[in-house]
């Protein structure tokens, strides 16, 4: 198939400015600009159904339209944070199609009326920010950015800033808060970043594989753009795979595709002939989906879009598929995630803070094989007390491999502790 | 020497950018690591003295963010990714099997001062475990599909380099 996002897989060198352009690069910008109203940008898009791509699925040009008309200037900020454990998907887009992802920066600026956007890397990514400037750069010297673009009188100038390592700034008001050089701590909401944004400016927040999409939507049409996925998940989705497989990596699929092919069709199966026992489809913040000889086949058979993953008891995310073998116990995965947790929480909310301490404590008391069953009970009322109890989103997805995994596999816990 | 001193165009440059001043914070802490690798409580005052705010504020900063940092470590920080997806293709093997070449424990530093190794939260490399980043100054580099031999010729490959420049 045809990639629409990895498309350097398709033409290796994409990513020389000559050769986008030669294969209809910065044409959907230059129609949008030229010939087409911000608001038909934004119902386009609203017709395609495109839903955001950075976990949330919330409908793109939904989001877009809650920028109030009568507060300006509005602001678009790419969110380039990836940090969820087991994604890796944007990162490759940035590197290896950055034109694109940049023409659709640019779309998502003209269509909420933005003259100045931001793109927010994660501190690791130092150098794809070098890249993307230069990029950016060679964007203004074709006329693709800059003042008065095809010779219209919109202006658009693009900007990188670089975070320096932390994962809750992937949360959008955190985010914000570090652009504006403060700590990334999450917002009290209401009110929405649509509203009361960067620099308290209306502001629109979309993840990079989401603004990917945006120059076929405008090229081709939300006809076209509905014919890929399912009714509800339209479109393609990058899957990063990860884990217990021959061949982890980046996958473009449509929505809708199953485990058994990602898994083993693309990821070419299972190392050393071994069995999944738990598939984490998004990242380390999901519930860990059980996998045995029983559910084997209704797993597999599992269409991959937003609806059909969490009626297995899960999510689909950001799409971070992370296959974990039958020689892995769950006492040993939650330990690592709970660790990651309690690294990554910011501080802010109580719950979340001292819970994925006390979360810490236990697991690896229990993965050390000085538990008790207490501790279990102990486990799973602290992940209850932390759930749906702070500002963000993390506390609830630090809760979240630790509650499935103590339900679902309760035989790797009861061997690991004492009576 | 001052930040504004030494690096006076980058100072500016990085002002420019920004329509609001506090927004230079994070570029600024960059460039006061350069040099040692570390933010000083000079330059942390510095800046704050250029972005009209609290060295405290500051400082917090810097403690937020795990890429700055406020002590002196080894020329290069090894950071080596542990996390789930890494740790389920061996990161945790290779970790253990690096610090026995290199005869030191995670958070240590190599007794020529050169590496120090830790252990790091994920760095989207997950498809080319074991992996790590080096840090060195306001510098990152990735380098993944790592094996221990790879990485103790990086060692010495680095531990000559250093040599020529002296």
């Amino acid at each position: 198939m045809e990639h629409f996002l990895l498309r350097h897989l398709d033409i290796a060198d994409i990513n020389d400015i000559n050769i986008y352009k030669q294969n209809g690069g910065f044409e959907s910008l230059k129609k949008a600009v030229t010939i087409m109203q911000p608001q038909q940008v934004t119902d386009e898009v609203k017709a395609s159904g495109l839903r955001g791509r950075g976990g949330a699925g919330f409908p793109t040009g939904v989001k877009w339209s809650f920028l109030p008309n009568n507060i300006w200037p509005h602001y678009v900020v790419c969110n380039a944070d990836e940090s969820e454990p087991g994604t890796f998907k944007d990162r490759e887009i940035m590197e290896r199609n950055p034109f694109q992802f940049l023409e659709g920066v640019a779309l998502a600026c003209y269509a909420v009326g933005a003259n100045e956007g931001y793109i927010y890397l994660r501190g690791e990514f130092l150098h794809v920010q070098e890249y993307l400037d230069k990029c950016i750069g060679e964007m203004e010297a074709a006329g693709a950015l800059g003042e008065k673009l095809f010779g219209t009188s919109y202006n658009l100038k693009l900007k990188t800033h670089l975070g320096a390592g932390a994962y809750i700034c992937g949360e959008e008001t955190a985010l914000l808060e570090s652009i504006e050089g403060k700590r990334g701590q999450p917002r009290v909401r209401p009110p929405f970043p649509a509203v009361v944004g960067l620099y308290g400016k209306p502001t629109v927040i979309n993840n990079v594989e989401t603004l990917t999409n945006l120059p076929f939507i405008v090229e081709k049409g939300a006809a076209w753009y509905r014919t890929l996925g399912t009714e509800k998940s339209p479109g393609v989705k990058v899957i990063s795979l990860s884990g217990n497989v021959n061949k982890p990596g980046n996958y473009e699929l449509q929505l809708g595709t199953t485990f058994r092919e990602l898994i083993y069709t693309h990821g070419g199966g299972i190392p050393d002939g071994r069995k999944v026992k738990g598939i984490m489809p998004a990242g380390a913040s999901s519930s860990i989906i059980r996998v045995d000889d029983s559910t084997f086949d209704t797993v597999m058979d599992t269409p991959m879009d937003y609806e059909n993953v969490q009626n297995i008891g899960s999510l689909l995310g950001s799409a971070s598929v992370i296959i974990i073998d039958d020689s892995h116990d769950m006492d040993w995965v939650i330990n690592k995630t709970v660790h990651f947790f309690k690294h990554e929480s910011c501080g802010k909310c109580t719950p979340c803070r001292d819970g994925n301490y006390w979360m810490l404590n236990i697991v690896e008391r229990i993965h050390e094989g000085h538990g008790s069953q207490k501790d279990l009970t102990l486990l799973k009322s602290v992940a209850n007390q932390v759930n749906g109890k702070c500002l963000c989103a993390l506390g609830d997805f630090s809760t979240m491999a630790v509650s499935s995994a103590l339900e679902r596999f309760p035989e790797d816990f009861d061997k690991k502790v004492k009576a | 020497m001052s930040l504004k001193e030494k690096y006076s165009e980058e100072v500016n440059a990085i002002f420019a950018k920004y329509e609001n001043k506090r927004s230079a914070v994070m570029p600024l802490l960059y460039l006061a690591q350069r040099e040692g690798g570390y933010v000083t409580k000079e330059s942390m005052a510095e800046i704050a003295e250029m972005l009209e705010i609290e060295t405290t504020e500051v400082a917090s900063i810097v403690g937020f963010y795990s890429l700055y940092h406020d002590e002196k470590a080894g020329k290069y920080r090894m950071q080596v990714c542990a996390d789930l997806p890494c740790a389920l293709r061996g990161a945790d093997k290779f970790l253990e099997s690096l610090c026995q070449n290199l005869g030191v424990k995670v958070g240590e530093t190599t007794s020529d001062g050169l590496v120090t190794v830790e252990s790091v939260m994920c760095l989207a490399g997950c498809d080319k475990a074991p992996m790590f980043q080096l840090q060195e100054g306001d510098r990152v580099t990735y380098h993944e599909n790592m094996t221990v031999d790879r990485t103790m010729e990086l060692v010495e490959a680095l531990k000559a380099a250093g040599k020529e420049v002296k």
